[in-house]
């Protein structure tokens, strides 16, 4: 019988602690996928850090590093810069990295650290069960929100891709989502320009990829993704902010 | 040559391939030495963003198995406490330097012995320890370097240089020793890429289940047994037939050393103990040190901070007294001298 569909050959034969629905494990399969194809599993080291993706070190098959929060970014520059014919890749949330770690992602990109990140945008701290997030939308509710986000209260969200885009070191800045079969294909061809950069040594790629967490949303998995779609697209537009190798805005 | 030279070039010469820095007075000469050399001799150097972007860039480096370094002042190893604790809970080797200065807070930048507490028991949160090496001339901060490296190396641990302002900003003549390299293989546990021949590498400090957290620190702690029966050291000075005991530790020593040899001179049996490790503190050594003492005395640059490894190694069977001067203020011999006369000692 022909094979149609396997594990990704870089992806641990393991569950995955994630919730159903939730669209870690697509992301989890395209960065794998594009390990493998590259074939570059050997010669990659992924760092994680604290966030629900924090035990992805069980996930990929390559080596990994676990990351204080916020920090991947920095340890990521320390296995790049001491092994720079290596690949290396963080896996980041929101709150990870727009939050208390924007001086780590702000400061790597600007060095254009040839590194690739992959920024999971779901508005949302899934792990610590659902608080309000630099990208929680004006109106969003949260637990730390209960009554929607109010701007003149908490501020407004952070768009990573715009504001990286304007930075030198940055080769790549992509927003991608996930929620659809296009989408997701989409998101797979930035995720492997992003590994094609680092090997090109081109400098610092970021994709970031439009998530749902249908448990702290409160929402069915096939709901979260119409909001994904619906709401968080118009206020996050998909689209390459910045390709230095396509002629950027440096 | 400068101490905080000193200790980059003895750095590089122990094999440090990546120093990971941020600008803090008083121990920026050492960046700037490691600027000039690093990446000319195919090491890295780095000016990181931030005290704890640069803590996370020796965790990654030293995660692939090379020798890594970062340096501070008391106020940025504060910063890069979160890191540290990381790396000793990861079992990762590094080397850390503290060129200490004056605090709480932003303090000043004046020599100061105020982060004994910080560097020996509460660095960080959890259970864990730091190798402690506290030099007291710039040779020794070069020998201490190689060593604290070899050890980090040897027991998968970060080990720290406790100096000051004073040893950072000292001009003295140092040699460099022929090192010998030994080979530690980080083979069994480096995450740089597996190159399809082994398991994937995992470097982490999380663990869920309370006893599988609970067996790490245990193993750790059994390691940390061993280092405090076979690395501690100390120097005894005069002290066979000291009646007062004077316990001191980096530049402080130096002073101490001018009062007590003043006071034998006046017919005093003064002596001094130097712990060179203050963790592992050099409990057997002080025992020794202080076995014909009737009184002992502590001098720091703090409030009084190694006082409580004295009394904790004497188990409080002997009267220990303290002299301090802090917030950058350095402790004169005089003032020493006058508070070992102060205490009555026979003659």
């Amino acid at each position: 019988m022909a094979v149609v569909f396997e594990r990704p050959k870089s992806l641990c034969d393991v569950p995955l602690h994630y919730c159903p629905g939730c669209t870690h494990g697509i992301v989890h399969r395209l960065v794998a996928e594009v390990m493998d194809e590259m074939g570059i599993e050997g010669d990659t080291v992924g760092v994680c850090p604290v966030g629900c993706s924090v035990m992805a070190y069980n996930y990929f098959g390559c080596d990994m590093i676990e990351a204080p929060h916020g920090r991947a970014p920095a340890v990521a520059t320390g296995v790049k810069r001491s092994n720079p014919d290596k690949f290396v890749f963080t896996y980041q949330g929101d709150g990870d990295l727009a939050a208390i770690g924007t001086a780590e992602t702000v400061h790597a990109a600007t060095r254009g650290e040839n590194i690739v990140v992959i920024f999971i945008n779901n508005t949302i701290y899934g792990m610590t069960g659902g608080q309000m997030a630099p990208t929680t939308r004006p109106g969003q509710v949260t637990q730390t929100t209960p009554f929607g986000r109010n701007p003149e209260l908490a501020g407004y969200p952070v768009r990573v891709s715009e504001m990286l885009s304007t930075l030198t070191g940055v080769a790549l800045a992509q927003r991608v989502a996930v929620d659809s079969v296009a989408h997701i294909r989409e998101a797979k061809k930035a995720i492997r320009k992003a590994f094609e950069n680092q090997k090109e040594k081109k400098g610092f790629s970021i994709v970031e990829v439009l998530s749902t967490c249908p448990t702290n949303w409160g929402l069915t998995p096939t709901d979260a993704l119409k909001r994904l779609r619906e709401e968080m697209i118009p206020y996050y537009p998909l689209g390459v902010y910045k390709d230095s190798v396509a002629g950027g805005n440096d | 040559m400068k101490g905080n030279e000193a200790l980059a070039e003895a750095a590089m010469r122990a094999g440090c391939k990546c120093f990971f820095g941020y600008p803090i007075t008083p121990q920026t000469e050492l960046a700037a030495y490691m600027a000039k050399r690093m990446n000319k001799n195919g090491g890295v150097f780095l000016q990181a963003e931030s005290e704890i972007a640069a803590i996370n860039m020796v965790l990654g480096a030293a995660s692939t198995g090379v020798r890594a370094m970062t340096s501070s002042s008391s106020p940025g190893i504060s910063l890069k406490s979160e890191g540290i604790s990381y790396i000793a809970g990861s079992d990762l080797p590094c080397v850390i330097i503290n060129v200490e200065r004056g605090g709480p807070g932003l303090g000043g930048i004046q020599p100061s012995q105020a982060d004994y507490w910080q560097a020996t028991k509460g660095l960080a949160h959890g259970d864990f320890h730091l190798l402690v090496y506290a030099p007291a001339s710039v040779q020794e901060m070069v020998d201490m370097v190689i060593k604290a490296f070899d050890k980090a190396d040897t027991y998968r641990m970060p080990a720290m240089i406790l100096a000051d302002g004073l040893l950072g900003q000292m001009m003295e003549p140092v040699t460099f020793p022929e090192i010998e390299q030994k080979t530690h293989d980080k083979s069994s546990w480096a995450a740089n890429g597996h190159k399809g021949q082994r398991e994937h590498h995992i470097i982490n400090s999380l663990y869920l289940t309370p006893e599988e957290l609970e067996r790490t620190v245990v193993e750790r702690f059994a390691k940390y047994d061993t280092i405090k029966q076979t690395e501690t050291d100390a120097e005894l000075y005069m002290t066979e037939d000291a009646d007062i005991l004077v316990c001191a530790f980096g530049a402080t020593a130096r002073v101490v050393k001018s009062a007590v040899n003043e006071a034998r001179e006046m017919g005093i049996k003064a002596g001094m103990f130097r712990p060179k490790t203050v963790w592992p503190f050099p409990v057997n050594e002080l025992q020794e040190a202080s076995k014909n003492a009737s009184q002992i005395l502590s001098v720091e640059m703090s409030m009084g901070q190694m006082i409580d490894d004295i009394k904790l190694a004497l188990n409080c069977s002997k009267p220990v007294e303290f002299f301090g001067r802090t917030g950058g203020v350095i402790p004169t011999p005089a003032e020493v001298l006058a508070k070992i006369k102060a205490m009555g000692g026979n003659k």
